[in-house]
């Protein structure tokens, strides 16, 4: 973050590389200065004392919410398949692959 | 006017499902009504992004093959129902109005999309939408906006504009959207019809292309209160493939409607309508008076921590949201952008698919949730979720439901906000605390402003509290000032 | 060289559940199907689709870590987000911060113990294959993507860093594998990467406390590799540090044929997960009822059964052999065909020999046969109703096709031959090699095994070994 606790666009840049998108030095800025808006506005947030409160990652109280292990029917391949941009062997295509798995 | 009878407005959905169980109206005649009135006015509002013209046929068809062998067509029988597109329809191409999911017609039908055709309904068309339901105007769809059938120099609302506009034109008695920030309630009010939010976990999410999977809900769009309780609890219900829909069983809501208000407490929420435009309060102080006119206990209440809501909304919402688009990437359905390798591929892609909005909220909730930022950004905004719904709770210890504006505005002109993100933002401040909280809230269309532009009173209820909710919802309408018909509508959609 | 550097260890296992479909959805967990036949909106991540939780899948982690002595607790799902084509929603759903299973130990069978840290749930990616440039990742023309594995249910085992030599991490790899089939929970099979191991290697100095830069090695597909790729890694680091340089911490593919560990290249952000709790799951708390249920499912596990085995051996050490011999059987789930056999009176030094070595060498076939006709078998022989080579070739065709070892010693003609044509036979035996016989005479022992094998020739194999000895020192005395 730069000094002004705005986004450099070096930081958008990081970001957009984790988001995988290709983006423009011009949208990089645009960007940038949209976010440090709106993380201005979110400052109101992260500036409230919340000693003590639990987070809420979800509006449930539902616990063990499972199913038995049953198979049920899977798709057909050829209709799987038509929908992607490239197949060989009944396989997805795509170009090949820089980094590694992890 | 407790327990009065039913508002004088007609109830075209229901009117209709009651003249084919009766066989008095085919459903064959009524979907090339409705067929005709789209063909006659969407080429001006482009509410649909495709119209259902064979499938929609062929189920009249055979909803009418139905009454004829007198077995039971269902409550919504031979109803057209106009799908936000972003409910999945087996063969149909499910588009969200993003170019990134070019060409992909899902395998599967939406749980909600079965129950519907359970119900006798039939889907007309996918309704244009906010790319990804990210938005406020449905401005930011890669097939142009829907404009509002009011004036149609200005937006519907978002992200469920095309279906609002479908529902207030006449193109389609009954829609449905979904609203993880207000994005049904939003545009019902900017096109002056009835838009519910039900409570988190009451509809099955299983075929509703995931925005922010803790706040989306699918709920109705209707001329009526009437019908968006029906429709809910058609809808409703446990679905073993969504893991995050209650086990209990819906409560029947249509059954309550016209129980009154008599003795009901009900909470004006000072954040709710203080800081609205003038002529909205004023709205929405007129429909509390008139609760009080009908016997509910109207009391104004201040909740502060409603004022975080919407910070902490535009943190949770995109950090989600920019998980849940991540699987965009050219692999396995949709656009693909080719390139030398595969990440360049996946980036390329994206760059080309997603439009401006949509790239914004995968910044900015990668961002919020990226390593050094969690705790201060998405952490934090976690336990202001918490405080928003204990303040709730300690409001519902004091009223049975709470009272307040659905938008800060009426209508706006097209494109007066698309360069200002956090005021487009601003429009979901007054809906996007039911949806951290999970309650269930609803949209009436109340009168109208200075130029007749339409204007929604919301009303709020706790977790399940549907039932007193579409009660009281029921006597505001009842109460409501009559709307002129909106400029953009289907001459021969009336019923 | 490496000798002033101790190695620290741990290792992280990836287990396939033995569940009949997948963690979040009904999609077969197969092996070896067609590409991507095996596939739904779910586990292929179709917009739209959510997951629901395999309660199999949850009942065989706690049945792991139960086994691993750790403590079940109430547990969460998150989305630890990167991008990978084999990945249907570029995120996987994995168990971050709170995990079912923390905080257990496991108990070698050399005595030590290696601490587990946690044994989480989680769902396994799709197979990429990369086509052209030999195979090679980087050389690859392109790339095909299957989905079948993808979502397919998975434990990782987390050790603490408490293993110290490339010996001690392949005794844990195996134990665990045996108590990861003794639970019923996984088949426990490395070369169909059911069971996949990564190791955490450092070194410091020897006797001081401070851990040292660690590297993470992949793709160890057998117990070998998984030995053979520490005493690499560990001369590799000894070399650097000895050379006054630093140890960067990485991950490293261990290359089988070449006999080295290669880095891999990770982005700065590669490791900027993202991780948050998944919204479309709610959270699994096992109360204490739940948790006795699956703990009354659960067999001993091998180092108990490996005791009751030597037990019958009575009070006394066990011979090195005779623990492999043991280890074999346990590992084989064989152990129940000695105990029956020893109850009922068989030698159990005999019983322990024809379990570990020729039904061991069939183990399916072993686990189909039927105590009591196994059990007849080891008697005809410690009765000498048939030799040991009849024994063996009895058995074998008892493991291939069943049946009555009597009927099946009958029909090769194995009745063994009665005591006094034995003698004659090897006099005749004897007689026929004059100056063989006086060698033996003379003291060399080594001419038993010529003299049986000319018994055995005359008797078509029908005489017993040992008879056939006692014979001859009858004569010679
Ligand atoms: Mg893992
Ligand atoms: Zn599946």
């Amino acid at each position: 973050m730069a000094d002004d606790g705005g986004l450099t666009r070096d930081d958008a840049a990081y970001v957009a590389r984790l988001a995988r998108i290709d983006l423009t030095d011009e949208e990089l800025d645009l960007y940038a200065g949209q976010l440090a808006t709106v993380l201005r506005h979110a400052a109101q947030v992260a500036a409230l004392d919340t000693e003590g409160v639990e987070p809420t990652a979800h509006p449930l109280p539902l616990r063990n919410v499972t199913r038995p292990d049953e198979p049920r029917p899977c798709l057909d391949r050829a209709e799987v398949l038509a929908q992607a941009p490239a197949v060989e062997d009944g396989r997805f295509r795509v170009p090949p692959i820089l980094g590694e798995a992890l | 006017m407790t327990g009065a009878a039913p508002g004088p407005m007609a109830r075209p959905a229901l009117d209709l499902a009651r003249g084919v169980r009766e066989g008095s109206v085919s459903a064959a005649e009524v979907v090339e009504r409705y067929l005709g009135a789209i063909g006659e006015v969407d080429g001006e509002l482009h509410a649909f992004v495709t119209v259902l013209h064979e499938s929609a046929r062929r189920e009249a068809a055979e909803v009418d093959n139905k009454v004829a062998a007198g077995e039971d067509p269902g409550p919504l029988a031979g109803v057209p129902v106009a799908v936000k597109d972003n409910m999945c329809t087996r063969g149909v191409a499910t588009t969200c109005s993003s170019r990134i999911l070019d060409g992909w017609c899902p395998p599967y039908d939406a749980t909600v999309v079965q129950r519907l055709r359970a119900a006798g309904a039939i889907v007309i068309g996918k309704t244009n939408l906010d790319e990804f339901a990210m938005g406020s105007s449905t401005e930011n769809s890669a097939f142009g906006p829907t404009r509002n059938p009011h004036d149609p120099g200005r937006v519907p609302g978002g992200s469920s504009g095309g279906s609002a506009a479908a529902v207030a034109a006449g193109l389609a008695p009954l829609a449905l959207g979904s609203d993880t920030g207000g994005s049904i309630r939003q545009p019902a009010a900017l096109c002056g019809v009835v838009g519910m939010k039900p409570t988190y976990g009451t509809v099955s999410r299983y075929g509703l292309v995931a925005f922010a999977s803790s706040l989306d809900q699918i709920g109705p769009l209707s001329t009526t209160v009437g019908e968006s309780a029906v429709v809910f609890d058609v809808i409703g219900g446990q679905d073993p493939l969504d893991s995050t829909c209650l086990e209990r069983p819906v409560p029947r809501s249509a059954s309550a409607l016209d129980d009154g208000v008599q003795g009901l407490r009900v909470g004006l929420v000072t954040e709710l309508v203080d800081g609205v435009d003038a002529a909205v309060g004023a709205r929405v102080r007129e429909a509390a008076e008139a609760l009080a006119g009908a016997g509910a206990n109207v009391e104004e209440c201040t909740i502060p921590e409603l004022r975080h809501g919407l910070p902490a909304y535009y943190l949770l919402a995109p950090a989600e949201a920019s998980s849940n688009l991540s699987r965009y990437d050219g692999v396995r359905y949709g656009l693909r952008v080719d390139a030398d390798t595969a990440e360049a591929m996946n980036a390329a892609t994206r760059a080309a698919g997603f439009g401006p909005e949509v790239k914004r909220r995968i910044m900015l909730g990668t961002y919020a949730l990226s390593a050094g930022y969690y705790e201060a950004y998405y952490g934090q905004a976690q336990k202001v979720r918490t405080l928003i719904i204990d303040a709730l709770a300690t409001a519902y210890q004091r009223f049975d439901v709470l009272l307040g504006a659905t938008t800060p505005t009426t209508a706006f002109a097209l494109g007066s906000k698309v360069d200002d993100p956090w005021a487009m933002y601003l429009s979901d401040v007054c809906t996007v605390p039911s949806n951290l909280a999970g309650h269930p809230a609803v949209s009436i269309p109340y009168g109208a402003d200075d130029s007749g532009l339409p204007v929604g009173v919301q009303v709020l209820a706790p977790a399940l509290g549907e039932p007193v909710m579409f009660q009281v919802a029921a006597v505001v309408e009842r109460s409501a000032p009559r709307l002129a018909p909106p400029r953009v509508r289907a001459g021969t959609a009336a019923s | 060289m490496s000798a002033p550097w101790e190695p620290v260890i741990g290792l992280e296992v990836h287990c396939e559940l033995s569940t009949a479909t997948k963690l979040f959805c009904g999609c077969r967990n197969a092996f070896g199907e067609e590409p991507n036949t095996d596939v739904c909106p779910v586990c292929l991540g179709l917009p739209g689709s959510l997951p629901v939780l395999n309660i199999r899948a949850v009942e065989y982690a706690m049945r792991i870590g139960l086994a691993l002595n750790c403590e079940v607790r109430p547990s969460l799902f998150h989305r630890k987000n990167y991008f990978y084509p084999d990945m249907p929603k570029d995120y996987q759903i994995s168990q971050y911060d709170a995990p079912i299973n923390v905080g257990g130990w496991l108990e070698l069978p050399d005595g030590s113990r290696v601490r587990v840290e946690r044994a989480h749930m989680e769902e396994d990616t799709g197979k990429t294959s990369h086509i052209g440039g030999g195979g090679r990742i980087h050389d690859a023309d392109h790339a095909l993507v299957d989905y079948n594995r993808a979502g397919v249910p998975l434990v990782e085992i987390v050790s603490a860093p408490d293993i110290r030599s490339s010996a001690q991490a392949r005794l844990y790899a195996s134990e665990l594998r045996g108590i990861l089939v003794a639970t019923g929970a996984s088949d426990g099979r490395m070369e169909e990467g059911s069971m996949r191991v990564d190791a955490n290697v450092s070194l410091r100095p020897a006797g001081t406390f401070e851990l040292g830069t660690r590297c993470e090695i992949k793709n160890l597909n057998s117990l070998r590799s998984l030995g053979r790729a520490i005493d690499y890694e560990v001369e590799r680091q000894a070399g650097l540090l000895e050379a006054g340089e630093k140890v960067v911490q990485q991950t490293r593919h261990w290359n089988e044929d070449e006999g080295v560990t290669v880095a891999l290249r990770s982005k700065e952000e590669a490791f900027d997960y993202r991780y948050f709790p998944e919204p479309d799951l709610v959270p699994v708390v096992p109360d204490p009822a739940w948790q006795a249920e699956v703990a009354a499912s659960i067999g001993p596990m091998p180092a108990q059964r490996r005791a009751k085995l030597a037990g019958l051996f009575g009070s006394t050490e066990p011979t090195p052999a005779r623990t492999d011999q043991i280890a074999t059987v346990v590992e084989h789930g064989l152990d129940g065909l000695v105990a029956a056999a020893v109850v009922a009176g068989v030698e159990p030094g005999l019983a322990l020999a024809r379990t570990s070595n020729e039904a061991a060498a069939d183990p399916v076939g072993a686990r189909r046969l039927d105590p009591g006709v196994y059990v007849a078998l080891l008697r005809m022989e410690q009765s000498g109703k048939l030799s040991a080579t009849q024994a063996k070739t009895v058995l074998t065709e008892m493991l291939e096709n069943g049946g009555d070892p009597a009927e099946i010693a009958r029909r090769r003609g194995f009745e063994a031959l009665e005591a006094d044509s034995l003698a004659t036979v090897v006099a005749d035996v004897v007689a026929a090699h004059p100056d063989e016989w006086e060698r033996y005479r003379a003291g060399d022992d080594k001419l038993v095994g010529f003299f049986t094998g000319q018994v055995m020739r005359a008797t078509s194999n029908r005489a017993n070994g040992k008879a056939v000895a006692a014979e001859l020192s009858r004569l010679r005395a």
